[in-house]
């Protein structure tokens, strides 16, 4: 491909996709559908790329996004003044992925899984943002009482399973949710996030196989943000278009603008129908970018301030949205009314996470064990 | 109203920084996201952006100075029309004390003697169940006692599953799980393919998702390439969810040293998993303790790493015949009683003390043999309370000496029971070698009966 001559933040267009040449077939007959089963989604998805929603879905989408960029910055901001310590990944840029996948979930029902930049899965999920920013600051009242940090979150109520730190760890964690999900036979499937980092991690591909063998309800989603921590995609991994790394499993992939919520909403509509149909997993790429750096450390200087600046200018999520609400007849003033109460919760929950009280010393014994023996 | 920049923390470890080059003058309208200045850290430097829209009112801290305190206010932005002229009145301050801050943490203070004290008490302890009198005695192998665990618990409860490599058709690979996949169908006895870090992955996920998996091992030589699911995923979950996200799974499948296998697959992990808060670690020896603590470990609403032995599967012990039988975690047992000497051991090392029992009896000493049998929690009381009775302990373990289990008894009854020593607590265990294939070095390095009799000779003072 002529992929490792281009930047990273600029995808080539995709080249037509041509019948791969058959060279000197072996005496293995070919396998009748292979090629419909592993493209079908995409070509379905190519036909229709934009999920039709309505002004109420739209403002929404709008309102979520701009919480989880508000929250992250104002999370940023508390890490600047020492009010957050240790690692903190912001999400700022990814916005539109979690948005518009799990706007098509079913809350209690489904299950969602993510790394340690999952910030923005929790508020896309509607989990209040005082006990996400009560964690950042290790407060009692954050959600894992302080326990967890900014990596370590979790809401069983909301069908949120973390939240881990370990790169790569949670894509099994997802195949055991689907399992669950299978087995009890609820009808559930399990959304597993991991990034274009966590793509070259052996065990991703483990589970890979055993989620298609077992024909799992899990959607594998990798938010390609194009840099695993400092190293460009491309430096890092053979096959940079991840949504084809499924094919040896048989799983089928999509290839989706994740910049853009609707047609993320529209990849999650066509994806999700064929997973709760019993069909197993499906692999989805979103081509997104991170803003900010890998984590509130990194001084980012392996990409150019120009890159980071056309990304925002040219392909942010949230100003996207914005123009096609105000070309659909929302009023500035409408949207400033938006932004002016997503900054009051932002305030609010900033306000919470630094006011509330720091745990217990007795909490440091508590939940290492649930029996006592 | 005025908006106070602040010098940023930039780093976890950052406390102080140089404000080496601003890229705004006053008066400036910067946007979110703009960079305002480049501060260097101790190990970088970093851009410092914007997060609100305003104009620059006023500079406070010059380009170029050094060992700016995170927190002081460096410059004042104005909203939309404000005017902050006055703000250089402010005098910059740096932020002390912030609550949470990194740096408060790890300081001897009043909370962390508060803490110390409040530290929880052991439960109270669980003796086993009693057996009625008449109930029959059933002669079990290891092996059948733990299938008959697995058969009972998945009759019991329909969340109880188990997956692993060979378990369903092949009959378990040392066939503990014979039978299972006839009686429970192959939705709840799964074959998986050789990939210990995915299904590892799985089966703990499959936890956390409601369900009861029983993960087994082919050997736990080969959970090494999982471990990462087994402390970082299963251990610490609940804990770093506040007690939110449990995690029941057990981790089962021979350990220790097997036969002539080599260095690869001769290995007792029993001393790794002990050290770990969040897991439960069992590792019985005869097949009432396997059946009772299996069920046990199967009901535990915590990840409980099950520890067998291949070299004992075979062997055959008595069993009560009861409906249901279960035994407590975390309680050692007193396989036979004495009063010169306490021989600590668990797994298959318990065997190996039994017989140097009854040849230390022949000589006129009479040894107390404990089975351990969960490590962790370790039941500390009962050793500490044979050492008081015999006033000599030493350790008896199928493993390496070096940070083993029976380094933790020793400190344990140095540190609690040093009084009632008359005697240098003895680890007697496989020698520091990866283990030889050639069956005479094999035999050199482990620990066997004849090193367990010197070794409690020696704390008699009777060699």
């Amino acid at each position: 491909m002529a992929k490792a001559s281009t930047p990273a933040t600029t995808k080539p267009k995709r080249m037509p996709r041509k019948t791969p040449a058959k060279v000197s077939a072996p005496a293995k007959p070919p396998v009748e559908d292979e090629n419909f089963a592993l493209r079908s989604l995409q070509e379905t998805f190519e036909k229709k790329r934009r999920y039709a929603a309505d002004k109420d879905q739209l403002l929404g989408f709008y309102e979520t996004m701009l919480l989880i960029r508000r929250f992250e910055e104002k999370a940023g901001q508390l890490y600047g003044l020492g009010l957050i310590g240790g690692f903190c990944h912001l999400y700022i840029g990814q916005e539109a992925v979690a948005v518009g996948l799990q706007s098509a979930l079913t809350e209690g029902k489904d299950s969602v899984i993510t790394g340690y930049r999952d910030h923005g899965h929790m508020l896309a999920y509607g989990i209040d943002p005082k006990v996400i920013m009560a964690e950042l600051t290790g407060r009692e009242a954050g959600i894992s009482r302080g326990k967890g940090g900014s990596m370590h979150m979790f809401s069983t109520e909301h069908g949120f399973y973390g939240g881990h730190g370990i790169v790569g760890a949670q894509v099994p964690l997802g195949a055991g949710l689907a399992f669950a999900h299978k087995y009890r036979e609820d009808g559930g499937i399990c959304i597993a996030y991991f990034g274009d980092g966590a793509a070259n991690q052996g065990q991703v591909y483990e589970t890979f196989n055993m989620a298609s063998l077992w024909g799992l309800p899990i959607v594998f989603v990798v938010e390609n943000n194009q840099y695993a921590m400092g190293t460009a995609v491309k430096r890092s991994s053979a096959e940079t278009e991840f949504y084809r790394r499924g094919t040896a499993f048989r799983i089928p992939g999509m290839d989706v603008n994740g910049m853009d919520v609707l047609e993320v909403r529209q990849a999650a509509e066509v994806a999700f129908a064929h997973v709760r149909e019993g069909n197993g997993p499906v692999l989805i790429e979103c081509n997104t970018y991170r803003y900010r750096g890998h984590s509130m450390s990194d001084p980012a200087k392996y990409r150019t301030r120009e890159e980071v600046q056309d990304m925002r200018e040219h392909h942010d999520p949230i100003e996207r949205l914005k123009a096609e609400l105000i070309k659909g007849g929302v009023t500035e003033d409408e949207i400033k009314a938006i932004d002016k109460s997503i900054r009051e919760k932002v305030n609010g929950a900033a306000e919470f996470a630094e006011s509330s009280p720091e745990p217990e010393p007795s909490e440091l014994y508590t939940d290492v064990l649930v029996g006592t023996y | 109203m005025a908006i106070e920049l602040k010098m940023p923390a930039l780093s976890p470890t950052m406390e102080e920084g140089t404000l080496a080059k601003w890229l705004v003058k006053e008066g400036d309208s910067v946007s979110s996201g703009d960079v305002l200045a480049e501060i260097e850290t101790d190990k970088a430097t970093m851009e410092f952006e914007s997060i609100d829209e305003g104009t620059i009112g006023k500079i406070l801290v010059p380009e170029g100075t050094e060992e700016v305190k995170v927190g002081t206010v460096i410059a004042v932005l104005a909203e939309d029309g404000e005017d902050v002229s006055d703000a250089a009145s402010t005098p910059p301050a740096p932020v002390k004390d912030v609550p949470g801050e990194g740096k408060d943490v790890g300081q001897p203070d009043e909370a962390s003697s508060q803490a110390a004290i409040m530290k929880p008490q052991p439960a109270p302890r669980l003796a086993d169940p009693a057996i009625p009198e008449g109930t029959t005695m059933a002669k079990l192998s290891v092996r059948e006692a733990l299938r008959d665990a697995m058969a009972e618990e998945m009759r019991r409860d329909d969340r109880v599953f188990v997956m692993g490599e060979e378990v369903a058709e092949y009959q378990g690979a040392y066939k503990v799980t014979q039978g299972l996949l006839e009686e429970f169908g192959p939705k709840r006895v799964i074959d998986t393919p050789i990939t210990e870090y995915g299904f590892a992955g799985i089966g703990t996920g499959a936890a956390m998702g409601g369900l009861r998996p029983i993960v087994e091992f082919m050997t736990f030589n080969f959970a090494m390439q999982a471990i990462d699911h087994l402390i970082n995923s299963a251990a610490k979950t609940n804990y770093m969810s506040g007690g939110q996200m449990r995690c029941p799974v057990v981790f089962r499948g021979p350990n220790g040293a097997a036969s002539r296998v080599g260095a690869q697959h001769s290995q007792n992990y029993a001393p790794w998993y002990a050290s770990v808060p969040g897991l439960t670690v069992i590792a019985p020896y005869d097949s009432a303790d396997c059946k009772g603590l299996l069920k046990a470990a199967i009901r535990s609403e915590d990840p409980v790493i099950f520890l067998e032995n291949e070299l004992v599967y075979g062997q055959s012990f008595e069993v009560p015949e009861l409906d249901d039988y279960v035994l407590p975690i975390g309680k050692a047992r007193i396989m036979r009683e004495g009063s010169d000497v306490t021989i600590v051991s668990y797994s298959i090392a318990v065997g190996l003390a039994l017989k140097a029992a009854d040849e230390l009896s022949a000589q006129g000493i009479e040894a107390e043999v404990i089975d351990l049998r969960t490590i962790r929690p370790l039941d500390k009381q009962t050793v500490l309370e044979s050492l008081a009775k015999t006033n000599r302990v030493i350790v008896a373990e199928e493993g390496w000496p070096v940070c083993s289990v029976a380094s933790e008894i020793v400190a344990i009854c140095m540190e609690e029971g040093f009084d009632h020593l008359d005697a240098p607590v003895l680890r007697v265990t496989n020698e520091d070698v990866p283990l030889p294939y050639a069956a005479n070095l094999e035999k050199l390095a482990l620990v066997d009966t004849a090193r367990i009799v010197a070794a409690a000779k020696k704390v008699c003072y009777a060699d």
